[in-house]
């Protein structure tokens, strides 16, 4: 705060009190002295998660270069030491890792867009003229996401009344879909970096640049960011006509039109990944406020860059925060923020909400609702080099598709079942729906094993975040190998070993190598979800030993 | 094992990624760069390059190049097997020293943008351009 112009009181010391309470209710989740003329609510990165999920925070989360041991590189323990969090508390339990699976039976499930409901309409009580902002990948992560084509978020949403919208995942619906649903939508669609593939100018038919708000008599412009990688990341065949990029130059020119339109505060809505965000803070001047999304991050204070603050919010339903700031004589003076947490059995569902939610899932209830096995282990799938749901989903791989090695993508999203819990249909495909789900089988020499992970690695461990693409390492199923963070790409992977027979890998031989979420059209396989359902069936109870393959250094 | 004609295609579309490298760099720029100014001392800053930080298609990646009152600006990409891209030149009627193009790389590489500007001098400005296999994005 020391660099900034701005005064005024900030919302810190909410989270030290609640924490020192262990006892919760829905008003102290919801207690927010309304602060200045102008309120911000951000969800994102909800991936369909309509119901109350666990969701594990990482304990491995690796900053590189500038960004080394600063959040949201900061995990566990050492996040907890960093914003005075007392261990075993509600906060533990809701922002980092450790003592999950125990926390988790205390504190309950978190999330459900009931709840999220209950804590929208209360901010809007406290100021009715609130925005609200939705980061995207909204339409992207369920069975019913999947079947009704991402109909069952928009209604949810359309429900909730947001104000604006980017995107990521949206996309890969295909764009006719992405299309129509945006043409139906009651709220700007923005994203000032979605362009016209074969022309490379702005699609802004579809996806204007911004959108202004007149809003407890400030004029608001948000800007929208989408997911910059999307034609790398994800399939580019399923929307070959855009493009996007981070294409900060013309962040710029927009910031400086909304400015010389009047504009007295900027908001970007970003899809950017936290690291990306910060540089882009650093770049473009005349932001007042992101809202970051697309890594996942729940923070419970705002970072400052210059004087613009950075909102992390979460995922999977789990947060809602709330930024109200002071606007006055053209630029913001100050602001109050809250990371609300969502704990479903302390905030009371929006009874309107629960039923709109029921009816979108009655026709798949049964599907949703089958048990297929149980789990005496945690699962869930955040950290940057594995997670036991990815373990599972690699040693499903090996075992159905009948292969050496296995390949499961380095996705963020997912919620986590704790030991004792039934597994569904649907906690298979919260974690693995998507509309390029086919699990291949393909034959890969030693070499191109090592040209994959250098690649993924650099998108991860790149020093400069622009060329980060936010996920996470590809998960390896199979054979061990070990990482160093701090070397360039080429040099970050070493002593690769097939586990089955304990040989190191032969760069000129040939493995089989299953896998899951290839971004080459005409992929061939049964649907991943298939094979991980078809393999808990066997098992009947899942019990998974910690994976130890992966050694890291460099650190 | 058994190979579908499909998984076959599939491997074969692998092999041709292989070709992907780190980093691509040519001796030969240097060259070009001394012929494109005669051996002159070359400033950064003055000239404008755009290009994508990460290529969505590293076939035809979009690259611009501005730099006002120049009358020629050489665009390379330093890691292909032949760096040379293009040299615009821009006649005094010109309204403005711009161009757009779309090049084609062989991996991750830096492209760069010469400039001859007004007064004789030469300006630099290079961007790495990264070619990756993709997927995985969270």
């Amino acid at each position: 705060m020391a660099a900034s112009a701005m005064v005024g009181a900030s919302g810190f010391g909410n989270w030290a009190r609640l924490a020192a309470q262990q006892s919760l209710t829905q008003d102290q989740l919801l207690e927010f002295d309304t602060f200045g003329n102008v309120s911000l609510i951000h969800v994102t990165d909800i991936h369909a998660q309509l119901k109350p999920i666990y969701f594990r925070e990482p304990s491995i989360n690796i900053g590189v270069g500038g960004n080394k041991g600063a959040v949201p590189h900061v995990t566990g323990a050492d996040f907890r030491k960093l914003y005075g969090i007392n261990d075993g508390s509600p906060t533990h339990y809701a922002l980092s890792s450790g003592d999950f699976s125990s926390l988790a039976q205390a504190y309950g499930k978190v999330g459900g867009m009931d709840r999220v409901a209950t804590v929208v309409n209360s901010i809007r009580a406290a100021r009715p003229d609130a925005l609200l902002l939705d980061g995207g990948d909204t339409w992207h992560g369920s069975y019913t996401c999947y079947h009704t084509e991402g109909q069952d978020m928009v209604n949810v949403m359309n429900a909730l009344k947001p104000d604006a919208m980017t995107f990521h995942w949206e996309f890969t619906l295909g764009s006719e879909r992405v299309q129509e649903l945006v043409e139906g939508l009651p709220f700007a669609a923005l994203g000032q970096n979605i362009f016209d593939a074969e022309w490379d100018e702005p699609a802004e038919d579809l996806f204007p640049p911004y959108k202004f708000f007149e809003r407890g008599g400030v004029k608001i412009a948000v800007i929208g960011q989408a997911f910059p990688y999307m034609p790398i990341a994800n399939p580019r065949w399923m929307f070959p006509e855009y493009s996007f990029g981070i294409r900060d130059e013309r962040m710029q020119e927009m910031v400086d039109e909304v400015r010389a339109a009047g504009a007295e505060l900027v908001v970007c809505l970003s899809h950017n990944g936290f690291d990306v965000d910060k540089k882009m803070a650093s770049r473009v001047k005349g932001i007042d406020v992101i809202l970051t999304g697309h890594t996942h991050d729940a923070l419970p204070e705002p970072v400052l860059i210059g004087e613009t603050i950075l909102i992390a919010s979460g995922s999977n339903g789990k947060f809602v925060s709330r930024v109200d700031l002071d606007v006055r004589d053209g630029r913001m003076m100050g602001f109050r923020h809250k990371l609300i947490p969502i704990f479903s059995d302390v905030i009371e569902p929006d009874k309107d909400m629960a039923a709109l939610i029921d009816a979108e899932r009655a026709p798949y209830k049964a599907d949703l609702e089958e048990v297929v096995g149980q789990t005496d282990t945690l699962l869930y799938r955040r950290g940057n080099f594995n997670g036991s749901w990815d373990d599972l989903i690699c040693d499903a791989l090996i075992s159905e598709r009948e292969a050496d090695i296995a390949m499961s993508p380095g996705v963020r999203w997912g919620p986590s079942l704790i030991p004792g819990d039934d597994i569904t249909r649907e906690d298979i495909w919260n974690v693995t729906s998507m509309s390029y789900g086919e699990a291949y089988r393909s034959e890969m020499t030693g070499e191109f094993i090592k040209v994959i992970l250098e690649d993924v690695a650099d998108n991860i461990f790149n020093p400069d975040p622009y060329y980060q693409q936010g996920g996470d390492m590809v998960r390896i199923g199979g054979m061990a190998y070990r990482c160093d963070v701090s070397k360039p790409q080429g040099e970050r992977i070493s002593d690769m070993t097939l586990l089955k027979t304990g040989e190191a890998i032969d760069p000129s031989k040939n493995y089989v190598v299953a896998g899951w979420a290839s971004v080459n059209e005409g992929t061939e396989g049964p649907p991943i979800w298939d094979v991980v359902e078809s393999h808990i069936r066997k098992l009947g109870t899942v019990t998974l030993e910690p994976n130890n393959s992966v050694e890291v250094a460099g650190l | 094992m058994d190979f579908t004609r499909r998984e076959t295609l599939a491997l074969g579309a692998g092999a041709a990624l292989m070709t992907i490298l780190p980093f691509r760099a040519n001796a030969a720029v240097e060259d070009v760069i001394a012929e494109f100014t005669g051996g002159a001392a070359v400033a950064d800053g003055g000239v404008d390059l755009t290009a994508p930080e990460i290529a969505e298609n590293g076939n035809t990646v979009p690259v611009s190049v501005e730099a006002a009152g120049a009358s020629a600006i050489m665009l390379l990409a330093a890691g292909n097997p032949t760096p040379g891209v293009a040299t615009f030149n821009f006649g005094p009627l010109a309204a403005t020293q711009a161009a757009s193009t779309r090049i084609r790389l062989a991996g991750t590489q830096d492209v760069i943008a010469i400039a001859k500007l007004a007064d004789g001098s030469f300006a630099r400005a290079s961007k790495t351009v990264k070619v990756t296999i993709g997927g995985c994005g969270g």
